[in-house]
C-alpha cells in the first residue's frame, strides 16, 4: 500500500528582547550559570510577574508576517508540571485565547507552490536547563528562566521531510527579518517538535500520531521525520499499530526512541494566569507594529525578479538573509548592475564570509566600495582577474579598490607600445611555437596571450594583446 | 496603664508633640509581650534586636522634623508577608527556614516611614484556616478566652492587637482571614478592594483572592495604615492603576440617609442567637444615627461556600507547588527526583494544606475542570453581579461577621466542613473583590466580642471607614480591653 505522511510543526522560538518575559533580568546567552536571575524568574515565594510589552509586540509582529489573526483580548494560563527547571512548578504560557490565530506561510517545494497554515501563536516562558554532574547530583541552572519563547504550531499541511525542513528554513529567515528571534538551532533559541501520522494515499482520515522532541537542526527535522515515516510504514505493513507517543531524536544513531506513552503524558491542568491581567491589543498598537515592519522576504524575491530581471536562484540566496538583501540594494542603488553585484556577492563576498562564519553586517567591504571595483572594470583600468584579486584585498584590508590598484601597480596596460615590445620578446624567445602557429596550430594564440600575461604580472589588457598578437604573427 | 494600650492615633500625636519616644513605646510593647505571650502566643518571631534598631532610626527621623504615619510605631507583620532578610515562614515547616531576599511591597512603605517592627505573627499554614490551629509550629489563644481560638487565618496578628502586644499589625485576606479573627478578638479589620494594596510580596494563597488589609485597636487606626500601604505599583499587575484617596478624610463626617442594605440570605438559621442580637442591635444603632436600613436580596448566597473553596484550592495547588525542596525551604533527601519531592512536601506540609492542595488539584484535572474550575468561575460572576445589583439600591450592606462567636481551640478541627461554614459571611465578599471591614459590636453572656461586617462598593473604603468610625465612636465596644 502507498502511504503519505501528514505533518505539523511546533516551533519555539526565544525573542531578542533585552529583558525576560516577567522581570528584568538580562536575556544573554552565555553567561555563567545563575547570574541573570531574580527573585521573580526564580519564583520565591510571594513574587509576581509583571509582563514584557517588548514581547508582546515581537509576537504581534510575527504573526502579522505570518498573515494570523491577532487577538484583541488575549490571556495567559498556566501549565502545571513538577520539575526542577521549572522554579515555580507551573509554566507562564498560553492555553485558551493565544495572542495570534489562523494564519499561514508560503513555501515552494519543486517548483511547487504551497500554503501551510499555522493554527496558533503564543507567548510563554522557556524554563531553565538542568545539568546532570558524574557525581550523581544534578544542578539547575536559571539563566534561561524566563526568557520570552513565541511557540508557532502549524496546521498538519505538510505532506515531506522537503516540506516541514522548507516550512522551518522559511520560518527562520521571516524571524530573522523581523529581528525577534535570532534563528539559532544549535544554541536552541529556535527549537522544533514535530507531530507526524501516516495514512493511505487518498484517505481521508488521520492516522495515530507520534510527537517528535529534540529535533536541532534543518538537517535533522528531514532525517527524523523521514527515519519516523520508515517506521510508522513498516509498523503498518507488518500488521501492528502506531502507539500514540513521545519519541525522542537521536541524531547519533538518527533514530527515534520512545520517550513516553500517551498514558504517561501530563495532564497539564491549565487554567487562567490569576497573577497577570487579561492583554488588550488595541487598533493603534498593531497599526504602530505594522508601520514598523520591514519588507517581508517574499516581497523581496518578487521585486529582484520584476525590478532586477535577476534569476529566481539568485533572488532566493539574496532575500535568505534581511542584511544580503539590503547589501544588494544598497550596492544596485549606487549604480552597481544588478546581476553584476549578485554575482560577486553570491560568488565572491559570501564564499570569504562563510570561511570566517561570518554574516554580512561584520564584512569589511561596503556596497559603494563593491560598486567602485565594477566601474575600474567597466571602465578597463582592471581586468578581471585582476578584480578578483583586488576584492579579496578590500576584503581582507578594508582599503578601497583604487587604492589597491595604485599601491600594488595592477593597472592594467592598454598602451600598444608597450604590448608590442611585450610580444616582441615573446615571440623572439620562441620560435618552435611560432613555427607551429603558422602551420596551423592555431589554439597555440593562448600561449602566447599567457606569455604576456606573466612577464606583465597579469596587468596587459587581455583583449588587446589577443589583437595584437595576430597582427605581429602574421607580420613576421 | 503602658504606651501600648494606646491607639496610632494617640501615638501620633505624642510623637508629635516630643511626648514619647519610639523606643519608649517599645519598651512598653515588649514588657507586655513578656508578661502575655506565654499565654497567648500570636508571634511566630520576636524581631527584639531588629526593632531597637529601627526605633532609634525613627528617632532620629523624628529629630529631623519628618515624622510619618507610621514613624516609631510598633506593628506586628503576618508571617505571609515577606520581610528582607526576616524569617518569613506561612506558619509552615516547609518554609521553616525561610529569609526572602526581598521586601514586600507594604512593608517597604512602612519602612519608608521608619515604623518598628515587633515581629512575624502566627496563622493558619499558608493561611488556609479560620483558627490558627492549622500553624505548623503552635496555636495562638484567643485573649479573651485562652480556651478559644483567635479565629483565623490572621489569628496571630488578631490577638497581638487585642492582647496590646502590638499597635496595630497587616494580616491578609483570602475568604476572611482579617475580618473573622479580628470579629473574635473584639479589633477593627479592613479587607481593601481586590487591587487597591499591592500583593507583592505577600506569598499567595489564592491570587485572585488575596488581599492585605490592616488590624487595629480602632476604625481611624485602620485609616491611617491604609494611607500607607495602599496605592498602585507596578510590581504587581492586579494593583489598580487608580490614585488613593485620603482615608481619614471622611471620618467624622455626617451619615445621614445612608442606605444600608441587609441581606435576609445573611441571617440564616442555626445562627448563633446572641450574634444575631447584638447584630440587630447595631443595625437600629445606625438608624437611631441617621441610616436607611433596606432589605435586600443576595441570592447566590448559598453557593459562595462551595464557590470559593473550588477557586481557591485550585489556585493554591498551582501556587504552592513551588515548595518542591530544589530551591530553597525544607528538603529531605529521597532515592531519586520523585521520592525526594514526595518525602519534601509529605513531611513539609500540614493536613489541611494537602487536603486543599488535593483538592485543587482534582478541581483542575482533565475531565473535571469544565464541572468544577469553569462552573465555579460562572457562578463567581453571579454572586458580584448579586453585589453590583444591590449596590443600585443601597450605599453599604451590613451584616454579622461571622455565624458565631469564637469556638473552642479543637472543637472545629476534625471537621472542616464546620470549619470552612466559619467564614459564610466574609468569602462572597472576596469573590466579589469588594472591600468590607470588621467592627466590634458588642459581647455575648460569655464576654466574647461580636462582629459586625460594612461591605462597600468597590474602592469606597473611606466610605466603609466613615460610617464604621460614625458607629464606633458612638458606641463603647472599642474601648473594652480583655483581661489577661
Amino acid at each position: 500500500m502507498q502511504y503519505e505522511a501528514v505533518i505539523g510543526l511546533e516551533v519555539h522560538a526565544q525573542l531578542l528582547t533585552q529583558s525576560k518575559i516577567f522581570c528584568s533580568c538580562s536575556t544573554q546567552f552565555g553567561s555563567e550559570p545563575n547570574t541573570q536571575v531574580c527573585p521573580v524568574c526564580l519564583g520565591m515565594p510571594g513574587v509576581l510577574p509583571v509582563l514584557n510589552k517588548k514581547a508582546v509586540e515581537y509576537t504581534i509582529k510575527t504573526g502579522l508576517a505570518m498573515n494570523c489573526k491577532i487577538a484583541s483580548y488575549s490571556r495567559f494560563a498556566r501549565k502545571n508540571y513538577f520539575y526542577p527547571d521549572l522554579p515555580k512548578g507551573y509554566q507562564i504560557s498560553q492555553y485558551e485565547l493565544p495572542l495570534c490565530e489562523e494564519g499561514y506561510l508560503e513555501i515552494t517545494v519543486n517548483n511547487e507552490r504551497r500554503k501551510i497554515r499555522i493554527k496558533r501563536i503564543h507567548l510563554e516562558e522557556d524554563a531553565g536547563k538542568n545539568i546532570h554532574d558524574p557525581s550523581g547530583y544534578s544542578f539547575v541552572d536559571f539563566n534561561r528562566t524566563g526568557v520570552p519563547l513565541m511557540e508557532i504550531v502549524s496546521e498538519p499541511d505538510i505532506k515531506t521531510p522537503a516540506e516541514a525542513a522548507s516550512y522551518m528554513k522559511k520560518l527562520r529567515t521571516i524571524l530573522r527579518y523581523l529581528g525577534v528571534c535570532d534563528g539559532n538551532l544549535e544554541q536552541g533559541s529556535l527549537r522544533c517538535d514535530a507531530n507526524i501520522s501516516i495514512r493511505p494515499v487518498g484517505s481521508e482520515e488521520f492516522g495515530v500520531k507520534t510527537e517528535i522532541k529534540n529535533i536541532n537542526s534543518f538537517r535533522f527535522v528531514e532525517k527524523a521525520l523521514e527515519y519516523e515515516i520508515k517506521r510508522q510504514i513498516r509498523i503498518l505493513t507488518d500488521g501492528g499499530k502506531i502507539t500514540q507517543e513521545t519519541r525522542l531524536w537521536d541524531s547519533q544513531t538518527g533514530t527515534t526512541q520512545s520517550m513516553r506513552s500517551k498514558e504517561e503524558a501530563h495532564d497539564y491542568r491549565y487554567f487562567p494566569e490569576p497573577d497577570l491581567v487579561p492583554v488588550v491589543v488595541s487598533k493603534d498598537f498593531i497599526e504602530r507594529i505594522k508601520k514598523d515592519m520591514p519588507e517581508l522576504p517574499d516581497k523581496k524575491i518578487e521585486k529582484f525578479i520584476k525590478q532586477y530581471n535577476l534569476p529566481n536562484y539568485d533572488a532566493e540566496i539574496l532575500t535568505e538573509e534581511k542584511s544580503i538583501a539590503e547589501w544588494f540594494e544598497e550596492a544596485v542603488k549606487l549604480g552597481g548592475k544588478p546581476k553584476e553585484v549578485s554575482n560577486w556577492i553570491m560568488v565572491e563576498l559570501l564564499r570569504l564570509l562563510n570561511e570566517e562564519n561570518k554574516d554580512i553586517t561584520q564584512c569589511p567591504v561596503k556596497p559603494s566600495q563593491l560598486v567602485e571595483l565594477i566601474r575600474l572594470i567597466e571602465k578597463g583600468t582592471i581586468n578581471r582577474n585582476t578584480a578578483k584579486e583586488v576584492f579579496e584585498e578590500m576584503y581582507r584590508t578594508g582599503k578601497t579598490a583604487e587604492s589597491i590598484v595604485k599601491e600594488k601597480g595592477l593597472t592594467q596596460i592598454s598602451d600598444d607600445a608597450i604590448l608590442i615590445e611585450a610580444l616582441k620578446e615573446v615571440i623572439s624567445k620562441n620560435p618552435k611555437e611560432v613555427e607551429r602557429f603558422k602551420s596551423g596550430e592555431e589554439k597555440l594564440i593562448g600561449f602566447f596571450v599567457g606569455q604576456v600575461m606573466k612577464n606583465t604580472k597579469g596587468k596587459a589588457n587581455p583583449k588587446l594583446v589577443n589583437e595584437l598578437i595576430l597582427k605581429l604573427l602574421k607580420d613576421t | 496603664m503602658g504606651l501600648n494600650n494606646l491607639t496610632l492615633v494617640e501615638l501620633g500625636k505624642m510623637i508629635h508633640k516630643g511626648e514619647v519616644r519610639p523606643h519608649e513605646i517599645l519598651i512598653d510593647v515588649f514588657n507586655r509581650i513578656q508578661e502575655v505571650e506565654g499565654k497567648v502566643k500570636s508571634f511566630i518571631t520576636l524581631t527584639i534586636e531588629k526593632a531597637y534598631e529601627m526605633a532609634k532610626d525613627a528617632e532620629n527621623t523624628i529629630f529631623t522634623g519628618k515624622k510619618n504615619i507610621a514613624t516609631g510605631i510598633p506593628i506586628a507583620i503576618k508571617d505571609n508577608i515577606c520581610t528582607k532578610g526576616i524569617l518569613t515562614t506561612c506558619a509552615s515547616k516547609i518554609l521553616y527556614n525561610f529569609y526572602p531576599p526581598y521586601e514586600s511591597t507594604v512593608t517597604e512603605k512602612l519602612l519608608k516611614e521608619k515604623y518598628v517592627l515587633v515581629g512575624k505573627t502566627n496563622m493558619d499554614e499558608f493561611a488556609m484556616g479560620s483558627s490558627t490551629e492549622n500553624s505548623g509550629f503552635h496555636i495562638t489563644r484567643n485573649p479573651w478566652n485562652l480556651e478559644r481560638v483567635p479565629g483565623g487565618s490572621s489569628g496571630g496578628s488578631a490577638a497581638a492587637v487585642a492582647a496590646d502586644e502590638c499597635i496595630a499589625a497587616l494580616g491578609s485576606d483570602t475568604g476572611g482571614s482579617i475580618r473573622q479573627p479580628a470579629s473574635f478578638c473584639g479589633v477593627v479589620g479592613l479587607k481593601p478592594t481586590y487591587g487597591r494594596v499591592s500583593r507583592f510580596g505577600l506569598v499567595a494563597f489564592a491570587s485572585s483572592l488575596d488581599q492585605i488589609g490592616p488590624l487595629t485597636k480602632c476604625v481611624a487606626d485602620s485609616a491611617l495604615l491604609m494611607n500607607v500601604i495602599a496605592g498602585y505599583t507596578h510590581m504587581d499587575s492586579t494593583s489598580v492603576p487608580i490614585k488613593s484617596p485620603d482615608f481619614t478624610e471622611k471620618l467624622g463626617k455626617e451619615i445621614k440617609n445612608f442606605k444600608i442594605g441587609i441581606p435576609k440570605e445573611y441571617f440564616i438559621k442555626g445562627m448563633d442567637k446572641e450574634v444575631e442580637e447584638r447584630v440587630n442591635e447595631a443595625i437600629k444603632h445606625l438608624e437611631s444615627l441617621g441610616c436607611i436600613p433596606i432589605e435586600i436580596s443576595l441570592p447566590h448566597t448559598e453557593y459562595a461556600v462551595a464557590t470559593y473553596y473550588i477557586i481557591a484550592t485550585s489556585e493554591a495547588s498551582s501556587n504552592l507547588a513551588r515548595y518542591d525542596g530544589v530551591k530553597y525551604g525544607l528538603r529531605v533527601e529521597g532515592k531519586d527526583l520523585l521520592d525526594m519531592y514526595m518525602k519534601t512536601r509529605s513531611k513539609g506540609f500540614g493536613a489541611e494544606v494537602k487536603r486543599r492542595i488535593m483538592l485543587g488539584t482534582y478541581c483542575l484535572s482533565a475531565g473535571y475542570y469544565d464541572a468544577y474550575y469553569k462552573k465555579a468561575q460562572q457562578v463567581r460572576t453571579l454572586i458580584k453581579n448579586d453585589f453590583e445589583k444591590a449596590f443600585k439600591e443601597v450605599d453599604f450592606i451590613v451584616t454579622p461577621t461571622v455565624p458565631s462567636t469564637a469556638f473552642k481551640i479543637g472543637e472545629k478541627i476534625d471537621d472542616p466542613l464546620q470549619m470552612y461554614l466559619s467564614d459564610i459571611f466574609t468569602i462572597s465578599v472576596n469573590l466579589g473583590g469588594l472591600p468590607a471591614i470588621s467592627i466590634p459590636c458588642g459581647f455575648n453572656k460569655d464576654g466574647l466580642p461580636v462582629g459586625l461586617q460594612i461591605i462597600g462598593k468597590p474602592f469606597n473604603e473611606a466610605e466603609i471607614l466613615q460610617l464604621a468610625f460614625a458607629y464606633e465612636q458612638s458606641t463603647p465596644w472599642h474601648t473594652k480591653k480583655p483581661l489577661l
